[in-house]
């Protein structure tokens, strides 16, 4: 035990950085996705039909694909169409894109169980389509949508260990180095993992507060 | 910009990209055959009377779903052996997906029997069944059946999931491509063709699972 918490000591700068890097790659993800999925989610039930399609072919092709074959591709292929990225910026891309379509999924589903009469509703008091959105059903959706969006949060938290691959120096990455100066592979690991837990459990907790906020209306 | 595809170098090693897609479904299987016991055993563990029991299996399940499953293999993989424990890079990798599709398994089977009818079950100890009975003969069928969907994604997950295989270099789908890439430097075509079968084989199992749901009677 000795000997861990003596490198853990020495390494805890490393450390810090790489966990701090898996929190700003995974917050910066949730953040795009959010956005991408709202639109997504949005055209997958009103956009007219020439819309959808694309849209769902991207929802679809992004949900059938593994997060480490999108990472591998978005880390490899812009470079070839002449878009430099950095290995953290590929990684951010791949994750939102993931994030993109599974929230959509999620928005697609919770806008769909708000009753049509709302929307007629709504029409019927003179709202414009975005005023019926903003002020009638993305209120309502997003509290539906709000546990599988924390969950979605959790999978990037734990999707970002797999940018460690390309060589972004995240809290994963860094465990490795640290492993491959002192040997302390189970100690490392299990810490690292327990930093994870930690994160997660944390972003569990905080979506039960909001949750418990905005069901006590 | 002016980049041409040229799919030639791909399509030349297409046959390891499949063997590689045939070894992930075989550790897909594989790992989701270990999860269902696990799953099985703790989900009944879950909604039975002891404590213990209880606290067990959500403690199982909340560390196991809040890991990254990268962390969880190479712990398996390169952390065990220090404790004398050693498995080849499949076994761990199968282990380390089991314990992961355990957890999520365990939540799909547990909800599977909260939605059992309790009048059915206080019905089958009225005619006289024992308490193991009920539960295989009664209980686990319709459990079985509103779990069947869930069970399903969960397959379709862990097949994505086996890509993270390539970490230990098991030569499944994606460390073929990642070869592929590195050999021949065909970048775009070697992630389209790579993306280009998981999709498929997801929608494939898709679309497998969908008619298998058909046959079970619904309740």
């Amino acid at each position: 035990m000795q000997p861990f918490l003596n490198q853990i000591w020495i390494a805890r700068w490393p450390l810090w950085e790489g966990f701090l890097l898996t929190i700003e790659v995974a917050s910066a993800a949730i953040l795009f996705g959010t956005v991408l999925g709202c639109i997504c989610g949005i055209q997958l039930v009103y956009g007219p039909a020439i819309i959808r399609i694309p849209f769902r072919v991207y929802v679809d092709v992004m949900r059938g694909t593994p997060v480490l074959v999108l990472i591998l591709a978005a880390f490899y292929i812009p470079s070839v169409a002449g878009v430099n990225l950095s290995a953290t910026q590929a990684g951010i891309l791949a994750l939102s894109l993931f994030a993109g379509a599974h929230i959509g999924e999620l928005m697609r589903g919770a806008l769909q169980a708000i009753p049509p009469g709302q929307a007629e509703a709504a029409r019927s008091i003179g709202l414009t389509f975005p005023q019926t959105l903003a002020y009638v059903l993305l209120p309502q959706a997003l509290r539906s949508a709000l546990p599988p969006w924390i969950n979605t949060g959790v999978e990037l938290i734990k999707g970002s260990s797999l940018l460690s691959i390309i060589g972004v120096g995240e809290l994963l990455l860094k465990t490795q180095e640290v492993i491959g100066r002192t040997f302390l592979t189970i100690e490392f690991y299990v810490f690292a993992g327990a930093l994870y837990l930690l994160a997660n459990i944390f972003l569990d907790q905080l979506g039960k507060a909001i949750e418990r906020r905005v069901q006590g209306r | 910009m002016g980049y041409s595809l040229q799919f030639g170098a791909v399509w030349a090693s297409f046959g390891n990209l499949l063997s590689g897609l045939a070894l992930g479904l075989g550790l897909a299987v594989a790992a989701v055959a270990c999860g269902t016991l696990i799953g099985l055993v703790a989900a009944f563990a879950s909604v039975s009377s002891s404590r213990i029991a209880r606290v067990l299996v959500g403690g199982y399940v909340m560390l196991i779903r809040n890991l990254p499953l990268l962390v969880l293999v190479l712990l398996v993989y390169f952390a065990l052996p220090q404790l004398g424990i050693r498995f080849d890079k499949y076994e761990s990798f199968i282990g380390a997906l089991a314990l992961y599709a355990g957890a999520y398994l365990t939540e799909v089977f547990r909800a599977g029997l909260v939605a059992v009818p309790k009048g059915v079950v206080e019905a089958s100890r009225a005619i006289g069944l024992t308490w193991v009975q009920t539960n295989v003969w009664v209980v686990a069928p319709i459990m079985m059946r509103n779990a069947l969907p869930s069970m399903g994604n969960t397959f379709i997950g862990m097949f994505k999931d086996s890509s993270i295989a390539a970490a230990i270099a098991v030569p499944e789908l994606t460390f073929q491509a990642r070869k592929i890439n590195v050999d021949t430097f065909r970048v775009v075509e070697t992630w389209l063709v790579a993306s280009g079968l998981y999709i498929a084989t997801c929608f494939a199992i898709a679309a497998l699972l969908r008619r298998l749901e058909r046959l079970f009677p619904k309740f």
